[in-house]
């Protein structure tokens, strides 16, 4: 993460993630959540992790973005940048309405008020919810939330993107509108993304690369590339062929796990 | 993506948003919710005033030590003529908002160093809460030993009533942070000062807030043993007007300036249940109740 250890390759590796280790617990509790781990995200690539429950997923998610470390293993972001996490739930702060929400990351790196609130309405505008900037977030549906929550990642002015589960909570429809929004923005602003899902079709609808981690220990069993062009629909066949790859490779993993 | 389909999605995303908001927004008139606040006490003080009369009535006590509401009531227009009654409640609010400031200060200062500190917290957490369950009329025995028949000892116990609430208040508001929210911040770059800036202090004011008020009924409460103990030092204070109402068998006089002690209570309380609610409806609390 300092800026010393960047090397030549961050031209070609927005994240890399070499033998990545976390062990929770101690003694006889202990818990292997990620065994060693090692992924190259190139830059401006969304890749999408899939896996079922006890995968790893969220923990490999929150040491890349820093607020977890590793047990074992390196993880670097290119250029030292400080990735922006989504979560399953907006996690908007109930007391600061839309606007404000949007506007702490940008007051936490000191911009001065009126570059803010530039800011603030570029990035509404962007989510679409240029007319809410004065709502508070209970006033909002579960897919406005998540797209406030948006604007406020990308107020980061990061390059890389890191989503846990944002359209897990949401119903099919908004979900769909939502893919079709985060696909533009994605191009728009040149981002790299790694999306961790449980939704197999989500994954073949979003990610230019889907990887598949094993449950407990997490660790990378399978990877293909995506290869349908792009503008694409979710109930498109190609969409649905990978998908039911990606099924079939999921449910062989879950079955391992039988008593 | 070629332009019908991004302007497609556009029109498909505020329709589905007009959907989702329609039918959110419903406004009473700002009359029509006061008035629906106040019938209910209204009426409910109606009704205590009857039954007071009627017990007065039955003869149950002689008039001169029970005397009804309309001798009472006539006695509270003649003290609030008086410069006596004004000076007492000024003398007592006085005591009260220093003690208070100060209980603040303290809580405030000991509830965040706890919340933050394992150590402490493992050392006088639980003192804190055994603290707050002590009855502050126990106090009062060694206040006065220490600080004689003063202000100080009036002074020592209401800050050792309302402290401890107060402190309370800030290590559950602290505890209670949703970890989500925390995660959310360290992410969008807080830490240190700044989280506790932007996330804790904000995710923990209703829990200070409730702390406050809880703070003040302690304080209030204290205050008013204190007075009625530590009787002599000023004439004039609400508490030592009741001792000397008392003493002269005034029972007009007393019962008046109780009323005065509950209404100031009312009032101060009043005002952290207006904070409260404004709290509450900013959160969006209120509309999830149905309210």
């Amino acid at each position: 993460m300092t800026p010393t250890t960047t090397t030549p390759e961050s031209a070609t590796t927005a994240v890399a993630l070499s033998g990545v280790t976390k062990v929770y617990g101690r003694g006889t509790n202990v818990v292997l959540a990620l065994d060693r781990v090692s992924l190259d995200v190139r830059p401006g690539e969304f890749v999408c992790l899939v896996g079922a429950s006890g995968c790893g997923k969220s923990t490999l998610l929150n040491l890349v973005a820093g607020l977890d470390r590793p047990s074992g293993g390196d993880i670097t972001v290119a250029d030292g940048a400080r990735p922006g996490l989504m979560f399953q739930e907006p996690a908007l702060f109930p007391w600061l309405t839309v606007e404000a929400n949007v506007e702490v990351p940008l007051k936490l790196r000191g911009i001065p008020r009126a570059a803010r609130r530039e800011r603030v309405a570029e990035l509404l505008r962007t989510v679409h919810l240029a007319d809410f900037g004065r709502k508070r977030p209970h006033e909002l549906s579960g897919g406005m939330r998540q797209r406030v929550a948006l604007a406020r990642t990308l107020a980061l002015d990061t390059p890389v993107l890191l989503m846990d589960e944002p359209f897990g909570a949401l119903d099919a429809m908004t979900r769909d509108i939502l893919h079709d929004e985060l696909e533009r923005i994605w191009t728009e602003r040149n981002l790299t993304v790694l999306f961790v899902t449980h939704n197999v079709r989500e994954a073949a609808r979003l990610a230019d690369r889907i990887i598949l981690l094993s449950s407990r220990p997490g660790r990378i069993i399978w990877s293909t590339d995506v290869a349908v062009p792009r503008p694409r629909r979710i109930d498109s066949p190609e969409v649905a062929a990978i998908a039911a790859e990606v099924t079939d490779r999921l449910r062989t993993e879950v079955g391992r796990h039988a008593a | 993506m070629p332009p019908d389909t991004l302007t497609r999605t556009d029109a498909e995303l505020s329709g589905l948003d007009a959907l989702e908001i329609a039918g959110r927004q419903k406004e009473t008139s700002r009359g029509a919710r006061i008035w629906a606040a106040t019938w209910p006490k209204l009426a409910a003080l109606a009704l205590a005033v009857a039954i007071w009369q009627l017990v007065v009535l039955s003869g149950w006590k002689p008039p001169w030590s029970l005397p009804g509401p309309l001798v009472v009531g006539e006695e509270l227009l003649r003290q609030a003529g008086s410069a006596q009654l004004w000076d007492g409640i000024a003398v007592t609010l006085r005591r009260a908002a220093v003690g208070y400031v100060f209980s603040v200060a303290v809580g405030l200062l000991v509830g965040l160093a706890v919340a933050r500190s394992t150590v402490l917290r493992a050392a006088i957490g639980s003192m804190i809460t055994a603290l707050q369950t002590m009855p502050s009329i126990a106090w009062f025995p060694l206040a006065i030993l220490l600080f004689e028949l003063s202000e100080k000892a009036i002074f020592f116990v209401v800050v050792l009533g309302a402290a401890p609430s107060i402190a309370n208040g800030v290590i559950a508001g602290v505890d209670y942070v949703p970890p989500l929210l925390l995660r959310a911040g360290r992410n969008l770059g807080a830490h240190g000062l700044g989280l506790y800036r932007y996330v804790i202090a904000p995710a923990a004011l209703p829990a200070i807030v409730a702390g406050l008020k809880q703070g003040w009924a302690f304080s209030w409460r204290s205050l008013m043993a204190g007075e009625l103990l530590v009787v002599g030092i000023s004439q004039t204070s609400l508490g030592a007007q009741l001792t000397y109402a008392r003493e002269l068998a005034d029972s007009p006089w007393l019962l008046s300036t109780m009323i005065v002690i509950l209404v100031i209570g009312l009032l101060v309380d009043a005002v952290f249940g207006a904070a409260d609610t404004a709290i509450r409806r900013r959160w969006g609390v209120l509309d999830q109740a149905g309210r």
